[in-house]
């Protein structure tokens, strides 16, 4: 077990390793979609790393994306401050967000938890704009940096890697043993002794932190920050399709699942722009229907008829 | 009194689309997330007639009731059947059918985006008329008393039937229905598509005073959820109670302060039942 779990951090790194080269190799356009899969895969890692043994199906990574982007929007614009000020502080601002909406829904049932994060994005950004319009002015918020894609896509690597280490120690801490027990039934985790509230609110403070980081990494890419564009509830619907389609049991999974997606996504979006909606229920179903798992479930299960197969 | 009035008109039509998803969580226990495309979709189908033949909404109820429980009826035995059936557990039945919704609503979307994409704009019954002193449009009172009068008779079939008694029953316990020789699987067909009906048919009576559009449906399906929440799931008494206080808050922070804030205004309401009353306002704690 022990050599297995280092193995797999091996095997991550080295890809992590290979991931760092795309920049020196691919061209312009490849590029720019290899940081918007890098972008996904480190959001649906943080993502999993709550809803993958929670169950809890969390819609609120828009929000949270939407903070990020939009801080780093109003502090360089508004105020003038560093893009790295605004970058450090907007995740915090999210955690304490994530922390508020957790102590407030995951003492109760999920589904109390899906819909008010459902609504999320929409409301903040009815909110951000209210507030932009009668005590701000509308003025366009400028992000300018000197940063290239290829820099862009490194610092998303960087927290993608971080995600994965800090998802893989939690698997093997004492949390994430709690979040397995609860995952599996929490009355039972109730009665070992677990405070199952507090533990959920935790790891949900930690994927509000990234999905805020990423959005804040991302901004300068955009250079013009809009509210409309930044907290999109669309985004949330991805990053749950995309780890859900990849696996959200296995840390690796929504790896598997971003990759291929991202392509299909990018090639639907361009060869009929009109039926993306169409296209996200469809995939939504295929996954409910045929694949409950991701595909981590279809491998293991291959897997598993292989090794039977041979002994 | 503006407010007050208008509050609870909108209410009206609230209070039924609420009472439709209730039934469809409370009986059929989906979670069904498509429900304010559903919604829409009743939106668009008498948006539709009255463009294209000049129906009046009023008629064009008749034909998408019996539609939409046709269709509601087929989406749950052949989509969320399956999914009960598989279920080992409640919150696994929970999960999988909000994704499952999830799917729906997207599909729905985006087939209407394709037959509609741009406002279901028409004029339908907009002279005004006195009521209290205040001045509304007719439209909105007709929808209101039509609202008024599909839930009455719901809650009497509810409640003084044979099939209402049964729906009763299997809300309150599927397991003890299935013992005294209730087809709980048939009632939760029944109970999930009248309650698809109900609110497809709620779709048409806002779309005479109000201006949608194909992706409008999760502000409904957010609003009918804290509704139902707000009032205690299965709590027909509780709904109409909520949607009243959701309704006139609504109306009142959009002409008090701004109409882009009302979503937010249906948060913070949620934000203090979570807080305060999770149980809904007329349910007991449970032990």
């Amino acid at each position: 077990m022990k050599v297995a779990s280092w193995k797999e951090l091996g095997i991550a790194a080295l890809i992590a390793l290979l991931a760092a080269l795309v920049p020196l190799v691919f061209d312009a356009y490849w590029l720019s979609v290899s940081v918007t899969a890098m972008m996904y895969i480190a959001l649906c890692t943080s993502w999993a790393l709550f809803s993958g043994p929670t169950h809890y199906i969390s819609l609120a990574t828009g929000a949270f994306f939407g903070i990020g982007g939009y801080l780093v929007g109003t502090g360089m614009s508004d105020y003038e401050v560093s893009f790295w000020v605004m970058a450090a502080i907007s995740p915090i601002v999210a955690t304490l967000l994530a922390a508020l909406i957790g102590l407030a829904t995951l003492r109760l049932s999920g589904v109390y938890f899906v819909i008010f994060t459902l609504g999320l994005a929409e409301m903040i950004r009815n909110l951000v704009s209210w507030i932009q319009n009668n005590f701000l002015g509308s003025r366009g918020l400028y992000v300018l940096t000197d940063f290239t894609e290829s820099h862009i896509y490194w610092m998303l690597l960087i927290i993608a890697c971080f995600v994965y280490l800090l998802g893989w120690l939690v698997a093997r801490s004492r949390l994430g043993f709690a979040l397995k027990i609860i995952g599996n039934d929490e009355a039972v985790a109730k009665h070992v002794g677990i405070n199952t509230a507090m533990s959920k609110v935790i790891l949900f403070m930690t994927t509000g932190f990234f999905a805020a980081l990423v959005g804040a990494v991302i901004a300068p890419r955009y250079t013009y920050i809009e509210p409309n564009q930044v907290f999109s509830p669309e985004l949330s619907f991805l990053v749950v399709i995309m780890a859900l389609l990849g696996g959200a049991g296995r840390l690796w999974g929504p790896l598997v699942g971003v990759i291929p997606f991202t392509l299909i996504w990018e090639f639907v979006s361009i060869q009929a722009p009109n039926s993306t909606t169409l296209f996200l229920g469809v995939v939504f179903l295929l996954i409910v229907y045929v694949l409950p798992h991701g595909f981590v479930g279809r491998i293991e299960q291959l897997n598993k008829k292989l090794r039977e197969g041979r002994s | 009194m503006d407010i007050l009035v208008s509050g609870l008109l909108l209410a009206g039509t609230y209070a039924l689309v609420a009472m439709g998803l209730n039934l469809q969580y409370g009986v059929a226990r989906i979670m069904n997330l498509a429900n304010g495309e559903m919604l829409v979709l009743g939106a668009l189908a008498s948006f539709w007639l009255f463009v294209s033949a000049e129906i009046s909404p009023l008629l064009a109820i008749f034909l998408v009731a019996p539609l939409s429980f046709a269709g509601n009826w087929l989406i749950y035995r052949f989509l969320l059947r399956p999914l009960v059936k598989r279920s080992k557990s409640q919150g696994q039945l929970e999960v999988d059918s909000i994704l499952a919704t999830f799917g729906m609503s997207f599909i729905l979307v985006g087939l209407m985006l394709s037959i509609h994409g741009a406002y279901f704009t028409y004029e339908f019954l907009t002279q005004p008329i006195t009521i209290l002193g205040s001045i509304v449009a007719l439209n909105r009172f007709i929808a209101f008393l039509i609202a008024v009068a599909i839930g009455a008779s719901l809650y009497l079939w509810l409640n003084h039937t044979r099939p209402g008694t049964a729906v009763r029953a299997v809300a309150v316990s599927p397991e003890a229905a299935g013992l005294v020789g209730i087809d709980v699987a048939k009632m939760s067909a029944i109970a999930f598509a009248i309650g698809g009906a109900v609110t497809a048919v709620g779709g048409a009576l806002i779309s005479t005073f109000i201006t949608l559009d194909a992706s409008i449906g999760i502000i409904f399906t957010m609003k009918a959820l804290i509704i139902v929440i707000m009032g205690g799931v299965g709590d027909i008494r509780g709904a109409i109670v909520a949607a009243i206080i959701l309704g006139i808050v609504e109306t009142a922070v959009a002409t008090l302060i701004d109409p882009g804030l009302t979503l937010a205004a249906a948060y913070l309401i949620f934000l203090l039942i979570l807080l305060f009353r999770p149980q809904g306002i007329f349910g007991r704690r449970p032990t």
